[in-house]
């Protein structure tokens, strides 16, 4: 910490300390902006890491739940995160349902099956919401000061949603590996991922564990939902951007390993924010780039997992 | 009242029938042997006892109750534990872990019951020093070890040993009869498939000789190795 602020010291000294916040306050709010791109990418990580199935309806389905929470805000009256307490239970069972009777069947050894049906699905998503919510956009309000609120931390300020937005991805991401790693849930996701069939041989139902592992995921992805709606515009037609910047992150990280995707939101998110430093036109175009140079470099991630 | 008991069960891959018509009881606490040629369909008859595969006709029952359309998974939850030929650990998990997994889910056990329990498998099959060792990093004799633990750790009234102890040294082939020898005779009903007869022969109360997919003799085991057909299917090979 004493290194960064004599670096920052004498970078002010030599860039004008002025310039020199900027540039961090670009970076931070780069940062927190990964914690968005994060929480879009740990629920595809998980059903990736588990079942290796790509779930290229996930974007939609952060977008679904965000009309979801949307709809108990406006309908009810809820606070946006007491919504969100609403739709989780519900959005895990529409995953556990959609896994269980619909996914588990496109699961083997052919990967078109998942990529073909998550993909209609996407689009039968897409097209309800238009029908159901037209295509405006629409913002779920967070209710008081919460939206415009920040907090001074040094030389720079940062907004209390984005503070929360990443607050709540590190806190998703050590969940979930805490999950992974110390319950018994998670040794059954971890064993049926290795091996289903000797998983089933030592009492685990692999279609049931699946569904669970989905369930989760729609959990994590109804969080995405939340921030993605209380901070910015959303309509029905935004999902496969999402899914995107969440593949993006994924990938960056290394298939399957979930402190990789918070790593690779926040490269996404600081490369966004530097790229629109320099000209707003090359925010998404920045995070684009940043992906495939990481790619170059590290074609399996920056934290890959074992081979598999 | 038998543990397992097999009536007419029939199996075909296309037009190759790997279990014939195969009839067969083990009364509880015995130890069977399985024996017969590369390709009888030894580890098939497991299969279709553990649910992997299902049985084209006939019957198998467990405990008296029919499991014949049962998932795999409910046959372990009901007492059926098995090895595999080729070790299947779940490579990515602790020693430790596969146990647990096996403990939690094919015992039906809590937490603080199973890691005491684990414990205690793996001191008995020799793994305590390896318990926090990814699976996968282990050798041939202690990937054996753990099949037999982890398929203890699923607490087995049937427990099916499947070439346990094949590719292992005289040596540690004594040590594994051992540990097998000391679980018969806690009061687990053992069926096991091995080509080493010598570590078979003297564990197992009878023997039985498939072939082709056929039960071709079940009998004493000193009786069956000296009789014709054995020795007709075993022409030119020394048992």
């Amino acid at each position: 910490m004493r290194d960064a602020l004599l670096i920052f010291h004498r970078l002010s000294r030599l860039a004008g300390v002025s310039q020199m916040t900027g540039i961090l306050d670009t970076i931070a709010q780069g940062v927190l902006l990964g914690g968005l791109y994060a929480l879009f990418a740990a629920g595809l990580s998980l059903v990736f890491g588990i079942m290796r199935l790509v779930n290229l309806a996930h974007g939609d389905l952060i977008v679904l739940a965000a009309f979801l929470i949307l709809m108990l805000v406006t309908a009810l009256g809820l606070s946006p995160f007491v919504a969100v307490l609403v739709a989780a239970p519900a959005m895990f069972a529409a995953g556990w349902l959609l896994q269980y009777h619909v996914l588990n069947r496109t699961l083997g050894d052919d990967i078109l099956p998942p990529l073909l049906v998550t993909f209609g699905l996407s689009i039968v998503i897409q097209n309800a919401l238009l029908e159901g919510f037209s295509a405006d956009s629409r913002r779920i309000p967070a209710g008081g000061t919460l939206e415009t609120a920040s907090l001074a931390l040094g030389p720079i300020s940062v907004g209390v949603m984005p503070l929360l937005t990443f607050v709540s991805a590190v806190a998703v991401i050590v969940l979930l590996n805490r999950l992974f790693y110390a319950t018994a849930l998670g040794r059954a996701f971890r064993a049926t991922s290795d091996d289903p069939v000797t998983a089933g041989l030592m009492g685990i139902e692999p279609r049931r564990v699946f569904a669970t592992a989905t369930g989760i995921a729609m959990v994590v992805v109804t969080i995405a939902a939340l921030y993605l709606g209380t901070r910015a515009n959303f309509d029905p037609t935004i999902g496969p951007a999402r899914l995107i910047y969440a593949f993006e992150a994924v990938i960056i990280g290394g298939l399957g390993s979930l402190w990789g995707t918070l790593a690779g939101g926040i490269i996404i998110g600081v490369a966004q924010t530097l790229g629109a430093a320099v000209n707003p036109e090359w925010q998404i175009l920045a995070g684009h780039v940043a992906f495939l140079v990481v790619l170059v470099f590290k074609p399996r991630g920056l934290f890959p997992r074992a081979h598999d | 009242m038998p543990i397992l008991a097999l009536d007419n069960v029939s199996k075909k891959f296309g037009a190759l029938a790997v279990a014939d018509r195969i009839s067969f009881e083990v009364p509880q606490g015995q130890a069977l042997g399985i024996i017969g040629p590369n390709g009888a369909g030894k580890s098939t008859l497991f299969n279709l006892v553990t649910g992997n595969l299902a049985v084209d006709a006939g019957s198998i029952a467990f405990a008296g109750q029919d499991v014949t359309r049962l998932r795999a998974m409910r046959r372990c939850a009901m007492g059926i534990g098995r090895t595999f030929q080729i070790p299947q650990p779940f490579g990515k998990l602790t020693v430790f872990e596969n146990l647990l997994v096996a403990a939690a889910f094919g015992a039906n056990e809590q937490e603080a019951d199973a890691t005491e329990r684990c414990a205690a498998i793996l001191e008995e099959t020799g793994l305590a020093r390896q318990a926090n060792r990814v699976a996968g990093s282990l050798s041939l004799l202690e990937r054996k070890r753990l099949e037999l633990a982890r398929a203890l750790a699923t607490d087995p009234k049937l427990l099916l040993l499947d070439e346990i102890a094949g590719g292992l040294t005289e040596g540690e082939c004594g040590q594994l009869v051992e540990t097998i020898r000391a679980i018969h005779a806690r009061g687990v009903t053992v069926i096991w498939i091995e080509h080493v007869l010598h570590a078979l022969t003297p564990v197992v109360d009878r023997l039985l000789v498939l072939h082709f997919g056929r039960v071709i003799g079940i009998g004493d085991p000193r009786e069956m190795m000296e009789s014709e057909a054995v020795r007709e299917i075993y022409l030119g090979i020394e048992i």
